[in-house]
């Protein structure tokens, strides 16, 4: 008992004027905050993740949840996170796990970028009006094209296009497993992506029986732990990615804990139940790019050369000169994962300390893969930290082809960022695998929500375009004329290739 | 059909997986394919559960990857990771083989006569009834089954060699079995793995297997069934639990 | 806002620039006085083997040595003069024009398959983009570019332009918005064989321009026409496309346009889209592109920008303005304009 008690991270209250004892609190807390004793409602605040499933369903708005409540004595540098942190390892000498993504207050780039508008000298163009075109195709382009002339005067198409995804809207669904969330949220995705012209990734856990339907807008993944990999699952998604590491947690694998791996998962993945799942930190068939290569052709090669091969990296220092190797293993696309990505568990000094944003890693692999000429050979995705459609623009123009989203679609579906997924009692029935907490998420209604915000993106994207003066992505892509740093150190813009505003 | 040949020197492995599902498709059950050297990837993805290819020379990396369901009898060695995340059938290797061999291999067998490389059996897997099996009858190298998840690992040192005399045995292992003939130094046991001698049902259980493969090579199998067992598992299903807290 | 105009006359008969000069100068509304520019083809017949490589000089003392130390670096200096001028009261000189007739040698770019044209690139990216005091704004053969900051009667009077004669004419009258007042800003732009006139602004310009430099060109005059000259240059001369299949690339159908087109074409129109997609040109424009045989004019995919069309005889016009046509030629015929995104291409007679 040296260290005792920490303070309180939240304080729950109800405001006994407005409570009408319903207990709706008691039964939608999955962390055991509230209990039921005779006519009141008794609160343990200790327990409390700030969650908001109280608050959301109260029907009279009694419930004030407070933040840090009591403080340590301030201090900028034994911050209240240092300071817990200490405590904790002192008592269990163990790595800390945590949940979602980077939470150190690091400047976002994204936000000190600002976009271009057209006035005068070119005319903005009315998405409305006019025809605004956000479809893209993902994979690998011929540097140039050769053509037969035909006696006629027409031409006759001689090279060969390797197959390409076509989206309708730069934005498609990262990749977060069954296991780190449940298959209603997963079943959620893949009906929105269905809808609406788009991908999502099926994570390393492998493709539920259910989600076959979907299947043509599932990409799906092989990491380290080969989790449910086979010629079937293979065949059955539209394109397969390579997951070599992952923003939230760069250099390290992975594992679901053996308490999560029920029946179900255990299926999907082909596992024994109840053990961890575990994704070691490299592939073991790689230890060299030239391996990665050999992944990536035994992949094609299992499926007849007719699926896009992506592979995902962890936005790291050397981020570019790796892209450019992966652009020449044959792989369609390199996926680059910021440091802000999400994570249903990962090691906190890992999330908070390791890689580097997103914004200037695509900067720089979009600069390499050009400077060496083999900016057509991959399409660029990019993940982590993608907040709002301003950052689908912002990245875009710095050279990404697309992006995935992972916590904003979560969001869309009630997960207000509380972190704690690695409990696996989310409320919200997202990230969580118990029966009773998975039925709160209802597929269709979640799918409708998912579909909205793509779909409200997406329209702000083509605002934005028109604005701009620009009526197709293509155009937008790689225009880094149209962003401007406001306060950016000359370094970063240097990186970014990007002026200062006003210049 | 009877049994085809293709002489495949100088194909390249697209075209001759391309003329193997072409063979199966037309529901060929036998293919010889000579003059193999170097070509990866054969057998990648295939299916057909009566389909043998018989591989005449030494195949290139990642033999049998991802197959499911045919048997791949190699005349000579075989390079890096064969059987790699393989789920059904068999690769009966004459000869040796390269590093990660059967990696994250989820069912079927694969028999290799003489000795391995390093990673042997890494990342195993198993589900329910599927299990997939590894028999070596020579030596393995370093890092021999780790991070198992399930299925059956042998190594039977045969040869005068002992099966595994590096570091790293089981490493993280957290399903799954590695039987080895006498036993593996204490000092050799990587983290999360235990060694016990094999109980009399366990011995019962592995024998079959044992004298599966003293067939296939032609071995004489009393010696290898009268010989001494140990048993190499997971000390815990969770062997990384008590690694972490929460924040 | 600028005008532009351009006329082939596909019998190469030869056209002094004294009309063309009247013409543009009637767009003057749509100009500023900041800067016009002409190109002609065909001016240079006696030393038509040779690239014809015209220089703006800051200090003709301090920059024209180490320019021809270079020049001799890369081939031999067959001839060089002054380019003759005249001064103008509303004309200020900054810059001595001078021109040289080059001979480069193949010898020295052994990787190359088309070795001439490689080192004159090559040297006009070197020299535009170290800005010593030179400027290279005109390197092809047998055709010139008079360019300056200024109303197109004094850039035409100042160089004498009815003193040359052609069988193809570019000419600009420039409203700059990027680049007010600067010489190398004017147009025509030009490498060599291509130039290039535009009207209006490309929005695309930093995606277009960051594709054309990861093939080693490099966009030295802060505007956004000179990224079409490059363009051109790769899709036609290194890609081997034609002049319409580049501007298809340039001003490629919609999705929705090539996703009702029949299988065949549908699969090209794709290959192209992706493929050039970073070639493909947005905003406002209309744009004329010449060669030694053939002239070219297109606009962008949903005409923000004019452009007219018209014929007499083997003469083909293009202008902004169909008034600027009858100033050369009060009865052409066969006045149209053309659709959004497709090319008009005048070639000379085989």
């Amino acid at each position: 008992m040296s260290i005792g008690s920490t303070p309180l991270k939240f304080r729950v209250t109800i405001d006994p004027e407005r409570c009408m004892n319903c207990g709706r609190c008691v039964e939608n807390c999955s962390y055991g905050v509230f209990r039921k004793e005779g006519d009141s409602i008794r609160i343990n605040s200790r327990n409390c993740a700030a969650c908001h499933r109280c608050i959301a369903f109260c029907p009279r708005d009694a419930i004030e949840i407070e933040e840090q409540p009591g403080d340590y004595r301030s201090h900028p540098v034994w911050t209240r996170e240092v300071r817990e942190a200490i405590f904790n390892q002192a008592r269990t000498g163990r790595i800390i796990l945590s949940g979602m993504g980077n939470a150190k207050p690091y400047p976002i780039i994204f936000d000190q970028l600002v976009l271009d508008a057209c006035q005068v000298t070119n005319p903005s163009i009315d998405p409305l009006r006019e025809p605004m075109e956000l479809r893209t195709y993902l994979g690998k382009k011929p540097a140039s094209l050769s053509l037969r002339p035909l006696p006629d005067g027409e031409v006759e198409l001689r090279t060969k296009l390797t197959p390409n995804l076509q989206i309708e809207t730069p934005i498609m669904i990262g990749h977060m497993s069954y296991g780190a969330i449940s298959l209603n949220a997963q079943t959620a995705l893949a009906k929105a992506v269905s809808r609406i012209g788009t991908f999502m990734g099926t994570g390393e856990g492998g493709l539920h029986e259910s989600l076959y339907p979907y299947q043509d807008h599932m990409i799906v993944q092989v990491a380290s732990g080969r989790f449910g990999v086979d010629i079937n699952y293979l065949e059955r998604g539209a394109a397969i990615e390579i997951k070599i590491g992952q923003g939230a947690k760069p250099g390290i694998g992975g594992h679901l804990p053996g308490d999560k791996v029920c029946t179900d998962i255990s299926c999907t993945r082909m596992i024994p139940e109840g053990s961890d799942a575990i994704s070691p930190a490299p592939h073991h068939d790689i230890y060299s790019i030239e391996d990665l290569k050999q992944l990536v052709r035994s992949l094609k090669e299992a499926t007849e050369w007719k699926k896009p091969v992506f592979v995902k990296i962890a936005a790291v220092h050397n981020s570019a000169a790796i892209a450019a190797g992966i652009a020449r293993s044959g792989a369609d696309a390199v996926v680059v994962d910021g440091f802000r990505g999400g994570s249903g568990a990962t090691p906190r000094v890992f999330r908070d300390h390791v890689g580097i944003p997103v914004e200037a890693a695509v900067a720089s692999v979009d600069a390499k893969l050009r400077d060496q000429g083999i900016r057509n050979e991959v399409s660029i995705i990019a993940s982590g930290g993608i907040r709002e459609s301003a950052d689908v623009a912002k990245i875009i123009c710095l050279g990404a082809d697309a992006v995935y989203i992972g916590t904003s679609a979560l969001v869309a579906m009630g997960c207000r960022v509380c972190g704690t997924c690695y409990k696996g009692t989310c409320a919200w029935g997202i990230a969580t695998q118990k029966p009773e907490l998975v039925q709160r998420l209802d597929p269709e209604t979640n799918a409708v929500q998912v579909e909205n915000l793509i779909h409200g993106w997406t329209l702000e994207l083509a605002e934005l375009m028109g604005a701009a003066g620009i009526n197709s992505i293509e155009s937008l892509r790689g225009n880094r004329d149209r962003l401007r740093g406001y306060m950016l150190d000359e370094g970063l813009l240097e990186v970014l290739d990007v002026k200062t505003v006003g210049a | 059909m009877g049994a085809v040949h293709i002489n495949a020197k100088d194909i390249h492995y697209t075209q001759l997986n391309e003329q193997i599902r072409t063979i199966v498709a037309r529901g060929g059950k036998e293919i010889i394919l000579d003059n193999i050297l170097g070509q990866r990837f054969i057998g990648d993805g295939l299916r057909g559960d009566d389909v043998t290819i018989t591989i005449n020379g030494v195949p290139g990396g990642d033999l049998a990857m991802f197959m499911s369901g045919p048997t791949i009898i190699v005349h000579g060695n075989a390079d890096h990771a064969p059987g790699n995340t393989m789920d059904k059938g068999a690769v009966i290797i004459h000869g040796s083989a390269g590093d990660a061999v059967a990696h994250s291999m989820r069912g079927g067998r694969i028999y290799v006569r003489d000795n391995i490389g390093y990673r042997g059996g890494i990342h195993m897997k198993q589900y329910k009834g599927k299990r997939p099996i590894l028999v070596v009858g020579g030596s393995a190298q370093a890092f021999l089954g780790e991070y198992m998840a399930g299925g059956l690992l042998i190594v039977l040192g045969l040869n005068d060699a002992a099966p595994v005399s590096e570091r790293g045995v089981g490493s993280g292992i957290h399903g799954g079995e590695i039987i080895v003939r006498g036993e593996v130094e204490e000092r050799y046991l990587g983290t999360g793995a235990k060694q016990e001698p094999l109980t009399s049902e366990q011995r019962a259980e592995i024998l079959p297997v044992i004298e599966d493969f003293a067939r296939v090579f032609t071995i004489d199998k009393e010696p290898l069934l009268a010989a001494d067992y140990s048993r190499i598992t997971a000390a815990h299903a969770r062997p990384f639990a008590n690694k972490y807290t929460w924040e | 806002m600028c005008g532009i105009i351009g006329v082939i006359d596909r019998r190469r008969q030869l056209m002094d620039g004294t009309k063309i000069k009247e013409a543009l100068a009637s767009m003057n509304e749509r100009g500023s006085g900041e800067g016009a520019g002409y190109v002609a083809y065909g001016i240079y017949p006696e030393y038509k083997e040779y690239y014809a490589l015209h220089v703006f000089f800051d200090h003709i003392r301090e920059h024209k040595v180490p320019l021809e130390d270079l020049l001799e670096k890369w081939g031999t200096i067959v001839h060089d003069e002054q380019i003759k001028t005249c001064e103008q009261p509303n004309l200020r000189k900054v810059h001595t024009p001078w021109r040289y007739f080059f001979r480069p040698d193949p010898t020295l770019m052994p990787k190359s398959t088309t070795p001439e044209e490689d080192i004159i690139t090559h040297l006009v990216m070197k020299v535009n983009s170290e800005r010593n005091g030179a400027l290279i704004f005109s390197s092809g053969k047998n055709l010139g570019v008079f360019k300056a900051a200024g109303w197109p009667e004094d850039v035409a009077n100042f160089y004498r332009i009815q003193d040359y004669k052609g069988y193809l004419w570019l000419a600009h009258n420039r409203y700059p918005t990027n680049t007010a007042g600067w010489w190398g800003g004017a147009h025509p732009f030009n490498l060599l064989d291509w130039s290039v006139v535009h009207n209006g602004e490309i929005t695309s310009y930093g995606t277009n321009r960051r594709y054309i430099e990861s093939f080693g060109y490099k966009c030295t005059m802060y505007t956004d026409t000179e990224v079409v000259a490059y363009l051109v240059d790769l899709l036609v001369r290194k890609h081997g496309l034609s002049e319409k299949i580049a501007v298809r690339a340039f001003a490629p159908p919609f999705w929705e346009d090539i996703d009702r087109m029949p299988a065949k074409e549908q699969e090209l129109n794709r290959a192209i889209r992706l493929t050039y997609g970073s070639a493909m040109m947005n905003g406002p424009f209309a744009i004329c592109i010449a060669n030694e045989n053939t002239l070219v004019g297109f606009t962008d995919r949903i005409k923000l920008r004019p452009l007219v069309v018209g014929e007499s005889g083997d003469r083909l016009f293009i202008s902004s303005e169909e008034a600027a046509i009858r100033r050369v030629d009060k009865d052409v015929g066969n006045i149209f304009m053309p659709k959004a995104g497709e090319p008009v291409i005048g070639r000379l007679y085989a």
